[in-house]
């Protein structure tokens, strides 16, 4: 691991104002990222993936807001920043692509000038410069014919074609922190697999950090130096990509990869596929111990009192699992 | 030339065999073809006309999984939607049991309507928020006027028990449950009069993962136990190897690969289909990472390219594939392999 990380995550705890109470979707994450490294945050829906990657941003709604932790960056705690210097990181230092492209871009504003004002607003680059400046990201992005595509709007492009602007906006100031969150869910295989490539390619050229917020096991063993698997607002595994998803250690992971259908399998070769029964808990109820126990198969009296701290789980790297009986443990 | 119907090849076994009941088809489309005006302007003028299916040509027999796959605005979920008679074909025939669906009266068809049922995609969208779950699945009895008091309700309650509900959720709103119940609860819907083959659009693509297995259990499950065939619509082609027996890939209206699930999956022929499997992301882990993917977007349907539509984006594409469409013809000594590209 790197002596000095770009990203360092301690201890965040970030809670919802609900008419039904006060719910900690983000409880206790704590997760470093290196430059030039690709982090991926797995989980299902209510996890606590984008939450932990809009704290980061500082782009929480309202009702939310960061309790505990630090969220240091380059070293410094931006939690502790004056607004408008969090405001200068965002769109310069720090970057987010999301999922839906088409509610992200201004849909009566021309795609260029869209880009541009990234520059205006941290005045990195005069009117005339920004323009060229612009086209030199949609061709850095890939999309053909830029100088016709300079005055599209939304609308007129597809949705690969507007994830890709919304790369290019991102990457406008060269940042040294991208929060990708489920920037490919909801495209087409063929365009998410473009997208995918061209994230690895412009990481290669730039060295940029990235957070990639997921769903999807598939695309993290894709894309991911490093995996962080969450579950009810907590890190239940984390590692490198290849111990995390070759040898899972805690019993969420390996029954989410269970129940997937691998390459080649077919039911008629006899195959089942595993099952995660029951489903996630709802944030609002006090759970005492492992959150996971009440569809865990390995549960025991412990699980139900003693919240699992997050433990290394292999020798030398740093593969660990918060589970009180993971799998290859050292215990 | 280019809108002749598929070669015969795998096909024409079947028809030698129709006189024999037992190997008709349970559900074929012959050339279907489905075709949306599109308008324009303050008169809402029709300007064109968009071509969503374009001669399609599937069978499934009794028993078995067909496969449907290919990116969005490939034509599918309109195939499915025609296959249970939501759209209007413009032509081609679809036949249930041999039948031609658009030669029947009006009664008979509401008869034939029962064997093909549809699960949708969302199931937060196909319940009716203000009716609790049992006033949702007696909706299709009293469409059909079948199974009226008593019965009704120890039919709703096999239904429920069948797919895995319990009876206190009959008395329950559509909010209350959860995705995969609801999903359930569209499935117990779609059983309720006894199909015969289920229409599946994408019926697990809006479940979270841990539950997407429970579903996909169930469907087998229920698969075997009664006999039923499915078409399977879907995106998520690990899914679609792993659960079906034949698979149809789509691109842009039209088939453009068939073969059975275990030669498709091992040897895809089409340069779409090989490019599609290839864009898949692989769960295993590779230290090496894969090469360059296919260029380009899905072309619109309104302005659909000539020749082969898949030549914009083809690495391979001649001439030829610009000039004439393609047929859908036999690639392999089974008959079973079905591809409409020139270069094969």
């Amino acid at each position: 691991m790197s002596a000095d990380p770009l990203l360092e995550i301690d201890g965040l705890v970030t809670s919802f104002k609900t008419p039904r109470g006060t719910l900690r979707a983000v409880d206790g994450v704590s997760l470093s990222v290196a430059r030039g490294q690709t982090v991926c945050i797995a989980g299902e829906s209510g996890c606590g993936k984008s939450v932990t990657a809009l704290s980061v941003m500082g782009l929480l709604p309202d009702v939310a807001r960061v309790e505990s932790g630090a969220i240091r960056f380059n070293g410094v705690d931006v939690l502790t920043l004056p607004a408008a210097e969090r405001r200068g990181l965002r769109g310069r230092a720090l970057a987010m692509i999301f999922q839906e492209p088409m509610t992200a871009l201004n849909p009566v504003q021309a795609i260029g000038r869209q880009i541009a004002e990234v520059f205006a607003i941290h005045g990195t680059a005069g009117r005339r410069e920004a323009r060229e400046k612009v086209l030199a990201l949609l061709r850095q992005v890939k999309i053909p014919d830029p100088e016709r595509r300079y005055d599209e709007y939304p609308h007129q492009m597809s949705g690969g074609m507007k994830q890709r602007v919304m790369i290019a906006m991102a990457l406008a100031n060269r940042p040294e922190l991208l929060i990708a969150d489920e920037p490919t869910t909801a495209l087409d295989v063929t365009i998410q697999a473009q997208v995918l490539h061209l994230l690895r390619e412009l990481q290669r050229e730039l060295g940029t950090g990235i957070v990639f917020v997921t769903h999807d096991l598939a695309v993290v063993a894709e894309i991911a130096d490093r995996v962080v698997v969450m579950y009810g607002g907590r890190v239940v595994e984390q590692g490198g990509v290849l111990d995390v998803l070759e040898h899972p250690a805690h019993p969420y992971t390996i029954g989410l990869l269970a129940a997937r259908p691998r390459p080649g399998q077919t039911r008629h070769a006899g195959h089942r596929l595993d099952v995660i029964p029951g489903t996630v808990p709802s944030p609002l109820v006090r759970i005492d111990g492992c959150r996971y126990q009440a569809r865990c198969p390995r549960v025991q009296a412990r699980c139900r009192t003693e919240v699992p701290a997050l433990v290394r789980v292999a020798q030398g790297d740093a593969h660990a699992a918060a589970c009180h009986f993971p799998d290859g443990g050292l215990a | 030339m280019s809108d002749a119907r598929p070669p015969e090849g795998a096909r024409t076994e079947v028809r030698r065999t129709e006189a024999i009941p037992l190997t008709t088809p349970l559900l074929q489309t012959d050339g279907l073809s489905v075709e949306f005006p599109v308008h324009r302007g303050i008169l809402r003028r029709e300007v064109a006309r968009l071509r969503a299916v374009h001669r399609v040509s599937v069978e499934i027999g009794a028993g078995e999984v067909l496969g449907i796959v290919g990116e969005s605005g490939c034509g599918k979920t309109t195939l499915g939607r025609a296959m249970v008679g939501l759209v209007e074909t413009s032509a081609g025939t679809l036949r249930v049991e041999g039948r031609d669906v658009a030669a029947l009266s009006p009664d008979e068809r509401r008869q034939l309507t029962r064997d093909v049922q549809m699960v949708f995609q969302d199931p937060f969208a196909s319940l009716n928020p203000r009716k609790r779950i049992r006033q949702i699945l007696e909706v299709p009895f009293e469409v059909h006027g079948l199974a009226g008091g008593a019965e009704r309700e120890t039919r709703i309650r096999e239904l429920v028990d069948l797919v895995g509900l319990a009876p206190e959720h009959l008395d329950r709103w559509p909010h209350e449950l959860s995705g995969g119940q609801r999903q359930r609860v569209g499935i117990a819907r779609a059983l309720a009069l006894n199909p015969k083959v289920v229409v599946l659009d994408e019926p697990l693509s809006a479940l979270d993962m841990s539950i997407q297995s429970q579903v996909l259990n169930l469907l087998v499950d229920l698969q075997e136990r009664l006999g039923l065939s499915y078409v399977f619509i879907s995106h998520d082609l690990s899914i679609v190897e792993y659960l079906c027996d034949t698979v149809a890939v789509m691109y842009l209206g039209r088939v453009v690969e068939t073969a059975p699930a275990a030669a498709l999956f091992a040897s895809p022929r089409h340069p779409y289909t090989q490019a599609l499997l290839d864009a898949v992301p692989n769960p295993v882990p590779r230290r090496e990472r894969p090469g360059r993917p296919l260029e380009g977007d899905v072309p619109s349907l309104l302005h659909a390219p000539t020749g082969c539509s898949f030549h914009t984006r083809c690495p391979l594409a001649e001439a030829r594939c610009r000039a004439s469409v393609p047929e859908l013809r036999v690639i392999d000594t089974t008959g079973l392999h079905q591809a409409a590209c020139h270069l094969l």
